[in-house]
């Protein structure tokens, strides 16, 4: 096992190094090309290329009777275009909606795929035989003429990217715009498709029909996690593209019998799946935790604002209050309200002893701010919205955790620094 | 036409009305791809059902196929809301995936079965009449009958559920459907109608069958019962010329079928145009 591992990473055999070159070229080209139709909102159109590519694949072999990759490719591109094509028409005359117009030429494409492949077959004729790696894919059989063309193809489609990057980028977020500032939004369209349509010809003898979509989405997907850079998006999908091409490799070359493609799949899943949950900032964990800070931040402030209210109606600002009392006042959750109190004690805002509470001098800094963004709010909106009294008080109630110090400045200049909020309380003053 | 022929036909058609009733939703829903994806993704569960239980019928493939199925939709709804991806890659995240488990899984398991990758892609309405036998017909025709009828039970028991939560999810809301569990039971339709037209059409085609003749249908009908009557009738059809071209150019008959339906919808389309000029 360990000698075999070796000799894969050790790229001993020939045969090894041209899978490895092609499987790894085609993730590249494919995972490059993915994260425009990602964007786009068009991930599918690669599964239904994918699938409509297989007719053009069998006239062409039937028009010349031999296996030429070449005149395979044209016919692949040819019929890839042409479903395109047919798409835009059916969903731009309004006669199907999008969806419909997708799964029904995808699959009226494939099933006369089907129907003339399996026509070649039954003609028994000696020169068809492999036609059919093109469903299933087949990455062991990439032979030295496919990693050539898969070399020359990336080359050109990283060209075409680098060049056409910011056309494609404004297609892809705001098509609106780009045509109203003058972008060639049809032939920015055409040339997207035909990259797509081309990555998935020259990739479908490799992977099969149903998992060269998986090529396109799938890193694309996972690098949309990690940056918001349309630039480093595409640097990580092709990274995230080619670890997973290079394991799928690596798995059929231990594991003889097993397909690669799927491998190279299951490998671009999981790391998706990684970076659905460990992301920093976009992933679950990440927008969990933040959640959970937010809302301890809240509860806390809440708790703050509830001692200076009551300490406003004892007239005494650091009044010391029982834990019965601020349980009774049921504004929280018993539990919440607990959580929350260890919590300020810890950060030595509050003081206990005993059963009871009292703030401390930072804590009734911080319980003032945050009364004080409070009715500074209050204000604002019953002078500038014209609402009522009485309807201002749940807006602040959410506002008041999130007013930053320069708005707090922003509204002092404009409300002039009042003392009263329109319930004609006391507006503490600035710490 | 001997009685292998009739058959064949009689379980095409079967499993065309299987998918149609269950298709008509998809695409009055704008759904297709889901079902699409769906198809694919009950690949697992069905190689799974087949290893423990050694046969493509009977109740441990529809029992897990359409568990499959349900856990694939809320796989993929977990996904989208959850994790906040977009619908359309979502859907492709998670059936390639499990499509790549389930070849993964057929590979490992290819020397004890006749499960092999072309059944998957592309099963064989040839073979069927060749199949042990019940009560005179195949296995296959007995559990996609079962599966019409289910089918079939199903959307007249809820076809106001169905209606209204098709056309006006708000108002079904109203009116007391769960909007949510009736798409369940849609996803769980259309996991059986999956079952059904596995072994005969295989995975991709299901699609040609679930989309093409509803498609079709909606181009014409105007209620709903029309549309799923005209869609039923279509597909039959599509069913019948698609046998008789696939037996004169001795070709699959599954590609047949798809291909017809491809170039009805065309004729369709043009048609439609005449009549509007």
């Amino acid at each position: 096992m360990a000698e075999q591992a070796l000799s894969f990473f050790l790229l001993r055999e020939p045969n090894i190094r041209m899978v490895v070159a092609g499987v790894l070229l085609l993730s590249l080209i494919s995972a490059l090309v993915g994260c425009f139709t990602f964007l786009r909102k068009r991930s599918l159109m690669g599964d239904a290329i994918a699938h409509s590519v297989l007719p053009g694949i069998c006239v062409a072999f039937m028009l010349s009777n031999e296996r030429n990759p070449l005149l395979l490719l044209l016919g692949a591109l040819l019929s890839g275009l042409l479903a395109v094509g047919l798409m835009e028409y059916l969903s731009r005359r309004r006669l199907t909606r999008p969806d419909t117009a997708l799964s029904l030429l995808l699959s009226s494409f494939f099933g006369l795929g089907i129907l003339l492949l399996t026509y070649i077959q039954h003609q028994g004729d000696a020169a068809q035989a492999g036609l059919e790696k093109y469903l299933f894919g087949k990455a062991a059989g990439i032979t030295s003429a496919d990693v050539e063309l898969l070399g020359i193809s990336a080359i050109l489609v990283v060209a075409a990217i680098l060049l056409l990057r910011r056309g494609f980028t404004l297609l892809a977020f705001d098509e609106d715009y780009a045509r109203a500032a003058g972008w060639p939004v049809a032939l920015l369209q055409l040339s997207l498709s035909v990259l797509t349509v081309w990555a998935v010809s020259i990739g479908i003898q490799a992977v099969g029909v149903v998992l060269m979509a998986a090529l396109l989405i799938t890193p694309a997907l996972a690098a949309r996690f990690w940056t918001h850079s349309i630039a480093r998006m595409l640097l990580l999908a092709a990274l995230f593209g080619m670890i997973s091409g290079y394991s799928g490799a690596f798995i059929s070359y231990l594991a003889p019998g097993m397909p690669t493609g799927p491998w190279v799949v299951v490998t671009a899943t999981l790391l998706a799946g990684f970076s659905m949950l460990f992301a920093p900032r976009r992933g679950v964990l990440a927008r969990w935790q933040t959640h959970r800070n937010n809302r301890n931040t809240m509860l806390q402030e809440n708790i703050l604002k509830l001692f200076y209210q009551l300490g406003e109606k004892s007239g005494e600002e650091r009044h010391t209050v029982l834990e019965e009392d601020l349980l009774n006042q049921r504004a929280f959750a018993p539990q919440a309200l607990r959580r929350g109190l260890r919590k300020l004690e810890q950060q030595g805002l509050l003081l206990h002893r005993l059963h009871t509470y009292q703030l401390s001098d930072e804590g009734l800094r911080e319980a003032r701010r945050v009364v004080r963004l409070h009715r500074l709010w209050e204000l604002y909106l019953q002078r500038y919205l014209h609402l009522a009294p009485d309807h201002v008080h749940d807006d602040a109630e959410a506002m008041e955790h999130v007013i930053t110090p320069e708005i707090e400045e922003q509204l002092e200049q404009l409300l002039q620094n009042p003392e009263r909020d329109p319930h004609n309380t006391a507006i503490p003053p600035k710490a | 036409m001997n009685a292998n022929d009739l058959i064949i036909l009689l379980t095409a058609c079967l499993v065309t009305l299987a998918c149609v009733i269950p298709g008509s939703f998809l695409v009055l829903r704008r759904m297709t791809m889901f079902g699409d994806a769906l198809s694919h993704a009950v690949l697992p569960g069905i190689v799974i059902a087949y290893l423990l239980s050694g046969s493509l019928h009977g109740w441990p493939m529809l029992f897990s196929a359409t568990l499959t199925g349900l856990l694939v939709t809320l796989l993929i709804e977990t996904v989208q809301q959850k994790m906040r991806v977009q619908s359309d890659a979502a859907i492709g995240l998670i059936y390639t995936f499990l499509f790549a488990v389930g070849v993964i899984l057929v590979s490992l398991f290819s020397r004890q079965t006749d499960l092999d990758q072309e059944c998957v892609l592309y099963g064989d309405l040839a073979l069927i009449p060749f199949e042990t036998r019940y009560a005179g017909l195949p296995g296959a025709v007995w559990t996609t009958l079962l599966i019409d009828c289910a089918l079939i039970l199903t959307v007249w028991i809820g076809y106001r559920a169905f209606w209204s939560s098709t056309f006006d999810a708000g108002f079904a809301r109203a009116s007391g459907f769960s909007v949510l569990f009736w798409h369940y039971v849609l996803m769980a339709m259309v996991s059986l109608a999956t079952v059904s037209a596995f072994e005969s059409v295989g995975a991709i085609l299901v699609i040609s069958l679930l989309v093409g003749p509803p498609a079709l249908a909606s181009l014409f009908a105007r209620t709903l019962t029309q549309m799923l009557i005209l869609a039923a009738l279509f597909g039959l059809f599509s069913c019948i010329l698609g046998y008789l071209l696939a037996t004169g150019l001795d070709a699959s008959i599954a590609g047949a079928i798809a291909t017809v339906n491809g170039l009805l919808f065309a004729l369709g389309v043009a048609f439609r145009k005449i009549l509007s000029h």
